[in-house]
């Protein structure tokens, strides 16, 4: 899907070049394309989230509408969008409307530098892993917004949670990006997962295993952070339901109230994708020389497979974990993250570097 | 309200510079975990309560007055509604009063099979607990393996009396009906197969980090600080104190069974911590599993219901009796005046009484700690408001 993305863009940018309008009809036909990237991901996340927490469950998860149930997304996008549009009387009616727009567009925002193939990428830029790290911390600003605006308690308290967090964990997040920064020299995703090409089996390349003693901690401790910046179980704590009722999303209901749902499920993948083309080798497969995933267009569109199926599979670890384990409480998810998170991601960062400096890459 | 402005937010002494406004929250009668229509008005730090007021009266539904209007054998099906998780217990509570007020014996047999669903009872009820409690602190999971567990009990007791949430099973002068064919087999089935899934349990939630790390050490109530508030039940003996009605003031053929009474040691975190609270009501459900055995083990033959006159009058005078209940004692004081209804009826819940001293425990803790030890006393609204 994104390598048609990539080809969009390619297909449009010289048409669109020439004038406003044209750049203006670009915009919107990226972003139509990305919304429904987004959308389709969260419908197939949504799906396996249900049916796998109904596998976790000893029950049957959703199995009436479609084969597999594969069609109760649909059925309950229909649902969302045939509802009432409700804004509370006493809410900051502007805020309100405006905040699930502004969490959504962080999302949207992310699939622009997020490469699935060498080609299969809409901005192709020096910068792709800074921008997806600025990008994602951009969401904090809607769900403050969506807090504050709602005029509910429990509403400002889980905006107050969700800004605590995030502040918190994009600190060892963003250690760990620059130890990778520092390993292959690039902020360019891409080209750090074109360098994870080659080795034992096309496997030995791959940042885990190049540089195991660090490496390792530091994606345990980058997955720990994800699933804290994507507000998932056991760091769910702006929304969580037995506490706070919704946090932030107690007044939103109908679309507006998906949206912040895309927008997780998209911050999900996108996580988990940027996870696996740092960590985990990016596109490149075991047995499959690395030329040819980046080579012909057959490879690449194999590429992205390869891409997606890792992320998936992160993402599948992700569901696993929420409908396991119980919610940490606030003061223990900022405690996690600045006594143990961050210093190890310091002591990763260093010992990368010296890794370098001792093996070369 | 008077006192509640005086509170100070907990943990800012010393902080002179910084002021921030404490905000009041209302958490409840509609929120997700206050088990029912429980209302907590909270006033809040941030995320640290200073102090906490619960409010009940919201499903108030005049169960002890009715109590005095209606004929005593006609008022057993409205105990069923005050806990309606322990609804066999509730029965066995009102009819072992009604019996002892009118001096009627009970035969051996329905002696027994009262035994059983009791415990029955307490274990879907302490099962529901279990499930709760993940609920209340974000998992999900365990909630639907124990409402597997119980579903089991549920439809054991649907064949026992057509019922599966409000039995009126017990009845004054023994039990409804014996119990169907295939009872004590299905019985003594579930005994094994919860048996097994009591050590799942105990891996996927008792022993879990982040479970201990929310109930370890949180809403600590002392042995002394659990007698002084008047609490019973599996919220009493989680502070040290064991103290159980089928011991203390045996009742029907406890003192013929073989069981222990498990109380908390403090071995996660704090003696009387949530932890302790909830490990006690898991260990019985194991206690629970073995009366039940022995019961169906030496089960006697006979009737089922003693002859109790159609037209029972309350003779005049007093009666106390408590039973344990799996939330704590539930007693019924009834007074008779030679009529048909009772002359006063007084219903004693467990869960009221241990409900009363969350305002002290939520002092100092945090929201999410709320949630916790709420959780933890295991109150169902039903019988706080009656």
């Amino acid at each position: 899907m994104t390598a048609l993305l990539g080809n969009a863009g390619g297909l449009f940018a010289p048409w669109a070049g020439g004038s406003w309008i044209g750049w203006i009809f670009f915009a919107l036909v990226a972003g139509g394309i990305a919304f429904s990237i987004i959308g389709g991901l969260a419908y197939i996340l949504v799906w396996a989230e249900r049916r796998g927490a109904g596998r976790i469950q000893h029950r049957r998860g959703p199995n009436r509408v479609g084969p597999w149930g594969l069609l109760q997304s649909l059925a309950d996008t229909l649902k969302l969008l045939s509802k009432e549009d409700l804004i509370p009387k006493a809410a900051d009616s502007i805020l309100f409307v405006l905040a699930p727009a502004v969490v959504m567009a962080s999302a949207l925002g992310c699939f622009t530098a997020l490469p699935f193939s060498r080609d299969g990428v809409a901005a192709d830029m020096p910068l792709g892993v800074y921008l997806i790290m600025a990008m994602l911390a951009f969401s904090v600003i809607g769900v403050v917004m969506a807090g504050w605006a709602s005029n509910n308690k429990w509403s400002v308290l889980g905006a107050m949670r969700e800004a605590a967090q995030m502040i918190a964990y994009e600190i060892p997040l963003g250690l760990l990006v620059l130890s990778a920064v520092v390993w292959y020299g690039s902020l360019n995703l891409g080209v750090m997962a074109e360098k994870q090409a080659g080795g034992w089996l096309n496997v030995g390349h791959w940042f885990v295993f190049r540089n195991p003693v660090f490496a390792i901690p530091g994606f345990i401790v980058f997955f720990v952070s994800i699933l804290a910046m994507t507000k998932r179980l056991p760091f769910d704590l702006p929304e969580g339901e037995s506490e706070l009722v919704a946090g932030f999303m107690t007044e939103y209901s109908g679309m507006r109230w998906s949206f912040f749902f895309m927008e997780e499920y998209g911050a999900m993948f996108i996580t988990s994708a940027v996870a696996v083309l740092i960590f985990l080798g990016g596109w490149n497969l075991p047995f499959v020389p690395g030329e040819w995933l980046t080579g012909s267009f057959l490879g690449q569109l194999v590429a992205a497979g390869v891409m997606f199926g890792k992320s998936l599979a992160l993402v599948l670890v992700m569901i696993w974990i929420r409908w396991t384990w119980p919610r940490l409480r606030v003061d223990q998810v900022t405690a996690l993250c600045y006594k143990y998170l961050t210093p190890l991601a310091f002591v990763c960062l260093l010992g990368t570097c010296l890794w370098k400096y001792a093996f070369g890459m | 309200m008077e006192g509640f402005e005086t509170f100070d937010a907990a943990g800012t002494e010393g902080v002179t510079d910084v002021r921030t406004q404490e905000m009041f929250i209302n958490m409840g009668p509609q929120h997700p975990s206050t088990h029912g229509v429980l209302r907590v008005l909270l006033k809040a730090d941030g995320e640290v309560i200073a102090a906490a007021r619960p409010y009940v009266g919201y499903i108030h539904r005049c169960a002890e007055k009715i109590g005095e209007v209606l004929p005593l054998e006609q008022f057993t099906p409205y105990t069923d509604r005050y806990d309606y998780l322990s609804a066999m217990n509730n029965n066995l509570g009102y009819c072992l009063a009604v019996e002892k007020l009118c001096g009627i014996e009970v035969p051996e047999r329905a002696q027994y099979i009262r035994v059983i669903v009791a415990e029955l009872n307490r274990i879907a009820s302490h099962l529901v607990a279990f499930g709760t409690y993940g609920l209340d602190l974000g998992a999900f999971t365990p909630f639907c393996y124990a409402f597997r567990d119980r579903e089991w009990i549920l439809s054991l007791f649907e064949r026992l009396c057509g019922a599966r949430l409000t039995y009126n099973y017990v009845c004054i002068g023994g039990v409804r009906h014996d119990l169907p064919e295939g009872f004590a087999e299905g019985t003594r089935n579930f005994c094994d197969h919860m048996e097994k899934t009591w050590k799942e349990y105990d891996t996927l939630l008792t022993r879990n980090p982040i479970f201990l790390q929310r109930t370890a050490g949180i809403g600590v109530v002392s042995p002394g600080e659990a007698r002084a508030w008047g609490f019973t039940g599996p919220c009493l003996r989680g502070s040290g104190v064991a103290y159980d009605l089928r011991r203390a003031r045996p009742y029907l053929v406890y003192d013929k069974l073989d069981f222990e009474i498990p109380t908390g040691k403090g071995e996660a975190g704090v003696q009387g911590d949530c932890w302790d609270r909830y490990y006690v009501r898991m260990l019985e459900i194991l206690e629970s599993i073995k009366i039940v055995r022995q019961c169906l083990d030496v089960l006697p033959g006979g009737e089922v219901r003693a002859k109790v006159s159609k037209a029972l009058k309350a003779p005049e005078k007093e009666v106390y009796l408590g039973v344990e209940n799996p939330r704590g004692e539930l007693g019924h004081y009834i007074v008779g005046d030679g009529k048909k209804a009772a002359y006063r009826m007084r219903v004693r819940g467990p869960s009221f009484a241990n409900l009363t001293i969350l305002g002290k425990l939520l002092e100092g803790a945090m929201i999410a700690d709320a949630v916790a030890i709420i959780g933890s006393l295991d109150i169902v609204l039903g019988e706080v408001d009656r």
